[in-house]
This record gives structure tokens, sequence and C-alpha cells, in this order.
């Protein structure tokens, strides 16, 4: 499938150049983020890169803790490719290309202890923050999924807790609190397609992607999550000039937030 | 009852809350649409008409048109709202479809689908009639024959008055509420959606058909200029 488009893809690489005429390592322009585009939502923001575009919501609940982290809130990452966003995309549950975005996006911000879950703790064993980050699609042309982690990272920053009494919480006023965010994780994806490594691919790209390595990279270049993707295997040397470009472009991406 | 005096933000009884309309904002769509009123905001996207599978659905006498109203998880005015249609959703989708068929040439397209798909960001009241209106504009802007738009606006009564575009507080008003969110072909004033929530004496909602069909013609011009805003001819060039 796709073969003389590959063919194509490769042939432009050769000289340098893409389809839409950038260079290979450069992402779509503008990037931009805008804050607060949900009322409704504790925090919420809408990405575009270049015609990608995602909104994402975060909720603030109270639930009971998990019985093996009694003292520490949680996060809960949705994703939802709605069929709004892509002709391709159908309605109904998520399928795997939305959970494997959603569970990427909640790797970056767990495991980089990005939030203290300490102080989402309310009462120890009884009641707990949960930040529960909504992913929703509104057009794609390619490359969600960093869309998507930087979008849920300025959602994050926008975030506010509602008011809360001790026993309810009063969703339609906000309060100044900000949410426990610090750091600011960042996914990255690069792809290779023949002996060439891209970034931020158009949805033709896409289809003809050998292998995809996804990075999270924090502030200070130290990595938090990965994700291998694509059929293709790497060699340790791919993997470290993956690295390197992932951590490089989210620098860049930084700057839009 | 406790009469009631005073909107919030200085509204009078027949005014409408702040709207913005746009279109063309999914490229990726055949076409769509973004209509804001108030604190309740509606994408609309259509894809077709395009081919209906599985196959046993298709009708060679006509198309049909599938609506999908879904809120965004974070778009409800209290917790969380869980992702996958909801009861309430289906209807809706539902009531939406038949707002608006009336106005497409559904037969021009034999075996085939109109999709559209509509998607809340944010809601505060209204948010069914922000649906109809973005859908109504998407399909336009996507080049189907229609016969009219569709406008669409709740009305309906709080405590003692008659009022149009109700918002969150005044669906809630203690001394009772009543709210009728309707639809109608702007040309010919003729009613596409009608529901009711609520208790009315029959002059009262008479009177409030009256006053939505009047919001309605502003809507309306409002759907028409964001449209006139993407498709403007370009004279004397």
């Amino acid at each position: 499938m796709y073969r003389d488009l590959k063919e194509h893809v490769i042939k432009l690489l050769k000289a340098d150049t893409r389809l839409d005429g950038r260079k290979p390592l450069e992402f779509r322009k503008p990037v931009t983020v805008e804050y607060g585009v949900s009322k409704t939502a504790e925090g919420s923001a809408k990405v575009k890169i270049g015609g990608t575009e995602v909104i994402v919501g975060v909720k603030l609940e109270i639930m009971e803790p998990y019985p093996d982290t009694p003292d520490k809130g949680t996060i809960m990452v949705g994703a939802e490719l709605l069929p709004l966003s892509n002709p391709e995309f159908e309605s109904g549950p998520p399928g795997i290309q939305a959970i494997e975005l959603a569970r990427v996006v909640d790797r970056g911000i767990r495991e980089s202890k990005a939030l203290d879950f300490k102080k989402l703790c309310i009462k120890e064993g009884e009641k707990i923050w949960c930040v529960v980050i909504d992913i929703c699609s509104i057009n794609d042309e390619g490359n969600l999924l960093d869309a998507s982690a930087l979008a849920a990272l300025a959602a994050l920053k926008d975030a506010r807790f509602p008011k809360f009494d001790g026993d309810k919480v009063d969703y339609a006023e906000k309060t100044d609190e900000k949410l426990p965010l610090s750091r600011e994780p960042l996914p990255v994806t690069v792809i290779k397609i023949g002996d060439n490594f891209i970034v931020d691919p158009l949805t033709d790209e896409e289809k003809v992607i050998e292998a995809r390595l996804t990075v999270a990279s924090t502030k200070e270049g130290n990595l938090c999550a990965m994700q291998k993707g694509g059929d293709a295997p790497l060699t340790t040397d791919e993997i470290s000039k993956m690295v390197d470009i992932a951590v490089d472009k989210a620098k860049e991406l930084r700057g839009a937030l | 009852m406790m009469a009631y005096e005073k909107r919030a933000h200085g509204r009078g009884f027949d005014d409408l809350r702040e709207i913005t309309a746009k279109v063309g904002v999914i490229p990726r769509a055949d076409g769509s649409a973004y209509f804001k009123i108030g604190g309740t905001a509606a994408y609309a996207a259509v894809y077709g008409p395009r081919n209906l599978y599985p196959r046993f659905l298709q009708n060679p006498q006509t198309g049909i048109l599938r609506c999908h109203y879904n809120m965004m998880p974070f778009s409800g005015k209290g917790e969380r709202v869980r992702p996958g249609g909801s009861r309430r959703s289906k209807e809706i989708s539902l009531v939406t479809e038949k707002a608006i068929t009336p106005v497409l040439n559904l037969e021009d397209y034999p075996n085939s689908v109109v999709d559209v798909f509509i998607e809340l960001p944010e809601t505060a009241a209204g948010s069914r009639c922000a649906g109809i209106c973005a859908a109504s504009m998407a399909l336009a802007d996507a080049g189907l024959n229609m016969k009219d738009l569709v406008a669409a606006i709740s009305v309906g009564k709080v405590g003692d008055k008659i009022v149009v575009d109700l918002n969150t507080e005044e669906e809630a008003y203690e001394d009772g509420s009543v709210d009728i969110p309707i639809a109608m072909l702007p040309s010919n004033g003729r009613i596409t959606l009608l529901q009711m929530d609520g208790e009315l004496k029959k002059e009262e909602l008479m009177q409030a058909l009256e006053k939505g069909k009047k919001a309605l013609l502003k809507i309306y011009d409002i759907q028409k200029n964001a449209l006139k805003e993407k498709y403007q001819v370009e004279e004397n060039v």
C-alpha cells in the first residue's frame, strides 16, 4: 500500500525537502497555544500545529485513593479522535490509535512526576483529587500526538481548582489555586522513513512511516517516557539520534507555551 | 409567584446572548462551522454525501442524513461527562436530524449518507439549538443544495416572564422555568424542532413562539453574514 507515495516522499527527502516544502526536521508554522477555550473545564487549551488542531480540557474530581497509594492523587488521560476531525475516524469507543495516544501523554506526565501527587491528596485513605485530562481532535492534518501532548501540558498550566468546602465541589466557582505542576514534560515524535528522520508528519507522511519514536523530555533535557511505533526495527545508533532530535525540538515547542 | 425582574448582564427579556459565527473552521471536513452563543459553543463538521456502509442501509431512492451530537467530556457545567453516547445525546441527535432534513434535497444523493458531527467544547444552556445553527451553516459550507438555512433558539418562561434564549441560571430558576427549544426555516417561518419542559398556558406558548420567531430572524442574519464572509464575491475584478 502507498508504494508510490512512499517512493515520492523518499525522493523528496533525498533532496532535503518534503510534500509541503519543509525541511525534514522542521515543524509546521505557526505553532499556537490558546488558553481557556472552555469555560466549563477547570483548565483548557487549544493547540494548532499548522492545520492540525486539538482541544484539551482538564476536569478536577474528588475520588477515593487507590489502596496502594492512599496518600496520592492521580491523573486520568482520555483521547477522542473525533469523527469530526478526519473522514477516516469513526464514532464509537476509542480505537487503538486513541488509546495509544492517551497512554503516551499519560506516561509523559505521570513518570516525569510533573504533578506533585502528594499535594493532590485531601485526606489520606479517603479523598484525593483526580486530574482528568481529555483530548479532543478538531482537525487532523497529521501529528495529533505531539499536538495533543502540547495541549495537555498547556491545559494543566491553565487549570485552577474549583471551590471545595471539604465535602462538595462547587464547579461554578473557581479559585486562584493552580495545580502543583513542577515540571513540564513534552513529548516529540521522530519518524524514520527510508534512511531519513523527520518530525511533525503530515497525514500522507504518516501513511508511509517505517518506525517512529516518541520521546518525552523535561525542560532540563531529561527523558521521562518513550514509545516506539511502526514496523521497522531501530539500531541503538538511530535511537540515539532520534532522542537528540526529540529533546532539541521539545525545547523549540516549549516556546509556544 | 415572585416577579422575575431582571436578567443577568442587563439583558432584555427578548435579547439574545452574544453570538459568534464562522464557517470553514475544519479544513478536513467537506463543510464546517462554529457557532457560539453566550457560554455555549458548537463545532459542526459535514462529511458527504458519501457512500453508505454497511450496504443494506443504502436506499436507492434517497440519501440519508445522520447527525451526531456529542458533548466533550469537560463541557458540562458540573462533573466530567463520560465519553460515549448517552440516551440524551442520542435523542438530541435524532431531533437535530428532523430539524434539518426539511431543507435538504436528499433524493439527489441515492445510496448515500450525509454525516453531520456536532461537538461542544463548552455548554451553558441551549446546546442543541447552537448545534443545529452550526450544523445548517456547515451544510451550506459543504455546498449542498439547500432550500433554506435552519435557525434555532430556546424560548420559555422564567418566573412570570416570557423570555428568549434562557441561560443556565434561568433554566434552574427556583420559582419555575419553562424551556422550549425551537428551530425554524427563516424564509417561511415553519417550525422544525419543538420540545418543551415545564408548565405553561397555551397563550403563553403562542407568545413565546412569536418572540422566538423574531429572535430567529436575527440569528438567520448572523448565519448568512458568516457565510458571506467566506464566500464574498470580489466585484470589479
